[in-house]
């Protein structure tokens, strides 16, 4: 059978940087940093002391105040960015078969708030198990599609895709998958996360996952720097539109570009470590290549997973160069996480927002805070340091790999008729 | 307005987000007052922190407007 072809058509984003698309993409041509010491809890005793937290999210005045407490905030901002991804797309829900339309969330932990508060509570009593009957609906990793689905009334296929930090790019590549065998007319898709709290930092800590830098943490996030010394937690949501082409086209809708690719891998080599050759990652990138149709020297830009960790960095520089040969010198390479930091579940779908404003507006947003180049990592690669750079992109590929050994890849591609 | 009656209200206007003027005696927590049944289980929950007290669920579910919510703690709530 053919293959029915899927495009964007709407954009929603809650970051560090910026709460809306249009401050997001500002901010990361700029190369504004998110990161900043963490308000929302007392880091007195913690490890890490800074974050990239969502600024100025008022959840009361978005949601009420009754509904904001019944939600926990990876559902709060779930619902902020897909308010705007909807808006931006112009839909009009009671004109639609609300019956072909799903939604498709990523998320990697859930409602590590709601789990946190409501254990703390119960430790602090006398064993009597007083829960809240919200404690489980708003924990779970799966309400937020189904919140999205009860607001807008959307009774198509609805679930959650888990898969640590490739959540989100594998929540894309489903909804792209059902649109394209025709399953349904449109998806919500995107992810969102909300870690920033004592047990996610204490436990990402643990791990000697984050990065410790809290004399600078503005400049904290680095990824491919010589000085890079772990990942800066990051928060918020992505939402993406995405849609099979003749209903677009139907309903007169903007385009934004195509999805044309989505890749799915596994490392099979350990619980948190990646490859040390980075086998899955580069699997993953040739598995969305051949999706797509397309070989590497049709790559302009790759949003790399690169979350400035030591032993991340340099093997997915060893996957990109194995999937793509030579062709690694002509393409533009960054990790928005240098300046976002690292959005989990969400980053996948707030990556790709900012892959598909690359091709829209033909600039690579950079990867910021190098400082000094490590010397294990070939000059001639352009890692996008610092600046953003002006080029024309007409192919951009995102990459997400997740504990456990998950890897997603998807690829976008200016829209031609 | 008895104590009991006041706090019981300051709980149902925190919780459920409503205006102060629509807890009335004969108010109902689902029909009027925008309830759904995970609220209900919350809202017996606060009253039993509140006034330190255990509610058994045979009386929870006897338990359905604002009236009937206080008549039941000033029954068995120890002044």
């Amino acid at each position: 059978m053919e293959f029915k072809r899927v495009v964007v058509t709407g954009l929603g984003a809650l970051t560090p940087i910026g709460n809306t698309v249009p401050e997001y993409w500002d901010s990361l041509i700029n190369g504004v940093s998110g990161a900043a010491f963490i308000k929302s809890f007392d880091v007195e005793k913690f490890k890490t002391k800074f974050a990239c937290e969502v600024k100025n999210f008022d959840a009361e005045g978005f949601l009420g105040r009754k509904e904001a407490r019944k939600l926990d905030p990876f559902v709060q901002y779930a619902l902020f960015s897909t308010e705007e991804a909807v808006k931006d797309a112009g839909l009009d829900f009671e004109k639609l078969d609300t019956s072909r339309i799903g939604v498709i969330w990523g998320s990697g932990i859930g409602g590590l708030k709601t789990f946190l508060d409501e254990v703390v509570n119960f430790a602090k009593g006398d064993g009597t198990p007083k829960f809240n009957p919200f404690f489980i609906p708003k924990m779970i990793a799966d309400i937020a599609p189904g919140h999205i689905s009860i607001k807008y009334g959307l009774r198509g296929p609805n679930f959650t895709t888990v898969s640590a930090c490739a959540s989100s790019n594998n929540s894309l590549i489903d909804a792209f998958n059902y649109l394209r065998l025709g399953k349904a007319n449109m998806f919500i898709t995107g992810g969102s996360e909300a870690i920033i709290n004592e047990a996610g930092i204490g436990g990402f800590n643990a791990m000697h996952a984050l990065s410790t830098r809290n004399d600078d943490p503005a400049t904290a996030s680095r990824p491919f720097d010589l000085d890079r010394d772990g990942f800066v937690a990051g928060e918020g949501a992505g939402t993406i539109i995405l849609e099979e082409l003749e209903h677009a086209l139907k309903r007169g809708a903007k385009i934004y570009a195509e999805m044309v690719g989505g890749g799915m891998s596994a490392d099979a080599y350990h619980m948190t470590a990646p490859h040390p050759e980075g086998l899955g990652a580069s699997l993953v990138m040739k598995a969305a290549l051949e999706d797509a149709g397309l070989v590497p020297a049709d790559i302009d830009y790759v949003n790399v997973h690169g979350t400035s960790t030591p032993i991340g960095d340099p093997q997915e520089v060893k996957a990109i160069t194995d999937a793509f040969g030579d062709h690694i010198y002509n393409i533009n390479i960054s990790s928005t996480k240098s300046m976002t930091g690292h959005l989990l579940g969400a980053a996948g779908a707030v990556e790709a927002i900012a892959s598909i404003l690359a091709l829209k507006h033909d600039i690579i947003p950079p990867t910021i805070n190098h400082f000094t180049d490590d010397p294990a990592f070939d000059p001639k690669i352009n890692f996008t340091f610092n600046k953003a750079q002006k080029r024309v992109v007409n192919i951009a590929q995102s990459n997400g790999f997740g504990f456990g050994g998950h890897n997603a890849s998807v690829i976008f591609k200016k829209y031609q008729q | 307005m008895s104590d009991i009656a006041s706090r019981v209200k300051a709980i149902i206007v925190e919780k459920l987000g409503v205006d102060e003027s629509e807890v009335t005696p004969e108010a109902s927590f689902t029909n009027d007052l925008g309830a759904d049944s995970l609220d209900t289980v919350e809202l017996i929950m606060e009253f039993e922190k509140e006034f330190n007290v255990a509610i058994p669920d045979d009386q929870a579910e006897t338990i359905g407007t604002v009236g009937q919510a206080v008549a039941y703690l000033e029954k068995n709530v120890k002044a």
